[in-house]
């Protein structure tokens, strides 16, 4: 197959993680009444955005960046898609993750979710609301153009509001009352960012952008960064506007959580990754991303430190670990953000894991509170692995990918050593010492200590009711095993890995080369 | 470009508007926030498609002239709908918390407040300290399960996981024979929100109560 025609194949394969979630969705949404066949069609969709998105991993990766202008517009009118090696890491990273947590879902069956709200779950929405979430998480990868960037968060936003409400129970609906506000305000921030930049700019097309920003005064551009920054850092959960996110997300059935945890909040992080780069080179604001990084870390594990409810624990560790990612953000060297895209692709997985453990959690023991649990290591040994090997994972123990990535930003940061950098090398590794007292806490007081619950001896056939009530069924299982591994699997494969966000941090570095695709090499008009 | 003066007061007016509506614990009043600033950010948009006056569609009109640009009239026809639908969204989520708690205020999340109140009272839960409540004899007793609180999570007819029987609020049964520490525990939790305004439409489940009491 000659270059050409391979590049052209790549190119056509780029609007896709986009459209067939969508097409997905809607056939699921009109089979809803046979469940069988919604399950085919949901799940054949995943794999072939699945493999889509490593074909598109290795292109990137082999051929260069990717651009296909919709419908024929040319830019700067017309919406741009582009796919590099960040984008396409991500893409990948978030279909796993949602197709894990799918497979979830089907092997939970239909029956919990109603369970759990009382019976009043429209749960045939759960399918197409997913790709649709899906969908939107993909768009906002892939745009090249800011104000698509804006629809993709919008799409997903509001797939995300119909998941957190699931049925509408009472709790739902209070977490997502104020969900769904903080996430309007965060939107309407973006806005009108988006309406001050086309004022001072004419032009929402990234590529563009990064060419007229840098033509603007000074003190313009920086409003224009900050307006951005300040949306973004709301969706990413970033200290002081994280204090939606432990509010909101335990209350959701486990799936929607797990897939919450793992992807909504990267999305900002995404966000933030990109505009800093492509758009804002030359302003890395360090100073202001340093102090919120650190904020980030410190309050958000000493808040998981103080909690009884495994979900919201886990909620409290993915604010703080939030600030990993930002610190390689501020850095804005090649080492950190090498080390921010690995951590962001370890985080998403990781994250996901642990919200479906805790999940499973729930299903054996019936409440996801440390006080009322204990014995799960006797109950449940498979489970107490599965739960172990993730939060060493989060927690930073070598040799897992937490590790891997949190030495990695160490080195970066260690190559500028100013005091502020100095306090957050050490402000991270207390992050990191923390997280593993309060993961150890989870286990020892869920998995290690004696059971809480006394075994219903008087009544056998009641006891081995509960037993068969409460026994995790391979559907559940599995899917979380095959995260776990996924997780080691970064560990894994660590070197190539690595070597491909090391290749994607410098793209990134090099914005001109973006621009220099979209115009065609020509001049920028 | 010179923006226009007068959009871009009133444009400033309707945000300030917005956002001090938005702050507002009622959902009405935050949703007429949201809708006010999204007008204003449209006004926003509105200014930044260039002078006033210019033709929307070439062909009509002085030739000569510029046409206007149509891109901004776009993104704001594109906001519009988007808030439409965030809207709809959101009156339904307004009526559906009136129909749960004939109120329409946005509630502090229950496990917070007990968390905060916790480390009010700088309450440790005695399971850090011991080997858990499985350790001690005493404390298997208000945990055991009742054989009624087992089918009981299975009917699934009560959404709340949360109304676990009061003796299992943590940190407060290290006596559980002197009274005074169990009705610390019920007070704790009737100071819950949840308990407060109970879910009209889901009674709590009376079998709880009187097999708590049999097992004490």
């Amino acid at each position: 197959m000659s270059d050409e025609m391979l590049h052209t194949l790549l190119t056509a394969l780029v609007p896709l993680p986009v459209l067939l979630p969508l097409v997905g969705a809607g056939i699921a949404l009109v089979v809803r009444t046979r469940t069988g066949l919604q399950r085919a069609v949901s799940v054949t969709t995943m794999s072939l955005v699945l493999v889509i998105a490593v074909t598109l991993l290795w292109g990137a990766d082999t051929q260069g960046r990717l651009l296909v202008t919709v419908g024929g517009w040319l830019p700067p009118q017309g919406i741009t898609l582009v796919v590099d090696r960040l984008t396409a890491l991500m893409v990948l990273v978030a279909v796993t993750v949602t197709f894990a947590v799918l497979l979830y879902a089907i092997g939970q069956g239909r029956g919990a979710m109603d369970r759990e709200s009382g019976g009043n779950a429209p749960v045939p929405i759960f399918h197409p609301t997913l790709l649709v979430l899906l969908s939107g998480v993909s768009t906002t990868f892939i745009s090249g153009d800011l104000f698509h960037l804006y629809v993709g968060f919008e799409m997903l936003l509001a797939a995300s509001f119909v998941l957190l409400t699931l049925g509408a129970t009472i709790d739902r609906v209070r977490a997502g009352i104020s969900y769904v506000f903080v996430s309007l305000a965060s939107s309407s921030v973006f806005l009108m960012a988006l309406a001050m930049i086309y004022a001072a700019t004419g032009t929402v097309n990234m590529a563009q952008l990064s060419v007229r920003l840098a033509e603007l005064e000074p003190a313009t551009a920086l409003v224009l960064q900050v307006l951005l920054l300040t949306g973004f850092a709301v969706k990413a959960a970033v200290f002081p506007m994280s204090g939606w996110l432990p509010d909101a997300y335990p209350t959701a059935p486990a799936p929607v959580t797990a897939v919450f945890a793992g992807l909504l909040t990267k999305v900002g992080v995404y966000a933030i990754l990109r505009t800093q780069t492509l758009l804002f080179p030359g302003s890395p604001l360090p100073d202001l991303l340093l102090w919120a990084s650190l904020l980030t870390m410190l309050v958000g594990i000493l808040g998981a430190v103080a909690q009884d409810d495994v979900k919201r624990l886990l909620s409290f560790t993915l604010v703080s670990h939030i600030g990993y990612m930002l610190f390689g953000v501020a850095l804005a060297s090649p080492a950190g953000l090498s080390a921010s895209i690995y951590y962001v692709a370890h985080h998403i997985t990781i994250q996901t894991t642990l919200f479906l453990v805790a999940g499973l959690i729930e299903r054996r023991g019936g409440s996801t509170s440390m006080s009322k649990l204990g014995g799960m290591a006797t109950m449940s040994p498979g489970l107490a692995v599965l739960f172990l090997v993730p939060a060493l994972n989060l927690g930073g123990i070598p040799p897992f990918s937490g590790f891997l990535g949190k030495v990695g930003l160490l080195q970066a940061g260690a190559e500028q050593p100013t005091p502020l950098v100095v306090a957050l090398l050490v402000g991270s590794v207390l992050t990191s010492l923390l997280t593993l007292y309060a993961v150890s806490r989870v286990w020892s007081r869920v998995f290690w200590r004696p059971p809480t619950v006394a075994p219903v001896t008087e009544d056998n056939r009641l006891e081995r009711r509960y037993e068969r009530r409460f026994a995790l069924a391979p559907g559940v299982v599995a899917p979380t095993a095959a995260l776990v591994l996924v997780g080691i699997a970064l560990t894994v494969a660590a070197g190539p890995l690595l070597a491909v966000t090391d290749r994607a941090a410098a793209e990134l570095l090099r914005p001109d080369g973006y621009v220099a695709l979209v115009f065609g090499g020509g001049e920028v008009p | 470009m010179t923006p226009n003066l007068l959009l871009c007061l009133l444009a400033g007016l309707l945000v300030g508007c917005g956002v001090h509506l938005l702050l507002a614990r009622s959902v009405v009043r935050a949703l007429l926030g949201f809708l006010l600033l999204g007008n204003g950010i449209n006004l926003l948009f509105v200014v930044a498609a260039g002078p006033r006056g210019r033709p929307p569609i070439v062909g009509l009109g002085d030739e000569s002239q510029p046409m206007a640009d149509p891109l901004p009239q776009a993104m704001s026809l594109t906001a519009i709908v988007i808030t439409l639908a965030m809207t709809g969204f959101v009156l339904a989520l307004a009526h559906r918390s009136w129909q749960l708690s004939r109120s329409d205020v946005v509630e502090d999340d229950p496990e917070d407040a007990r968390i905060g109140l916790r480390a009010l009272e700088n309450d440790m839960s005695e399971s850090d300290f011991h080997g858990g409540p499985g350790a001690d004899p005493r404390h298997v007793d208000p945990d055991e399960a009742p054989p009624g609180t087992v089918p009981e999570e299975d009917d699934g007819t009560h959404p709340d996981p949360d109304a676990a029987p009061p003796g299992s609020a943590p940190g407060k049964r290290a006596e559980p024979g002197v009274p005074g520490s169990d009705d610390a525990a019920a007070g704790l939790d009737a100071d819950r929100p949840d308990h407060v305004d109970p879910d009209p439409s889901t009674p709590e489940p009376p079998a709880r109560r009187p097999g708590q009491e049999g097992a004490l």
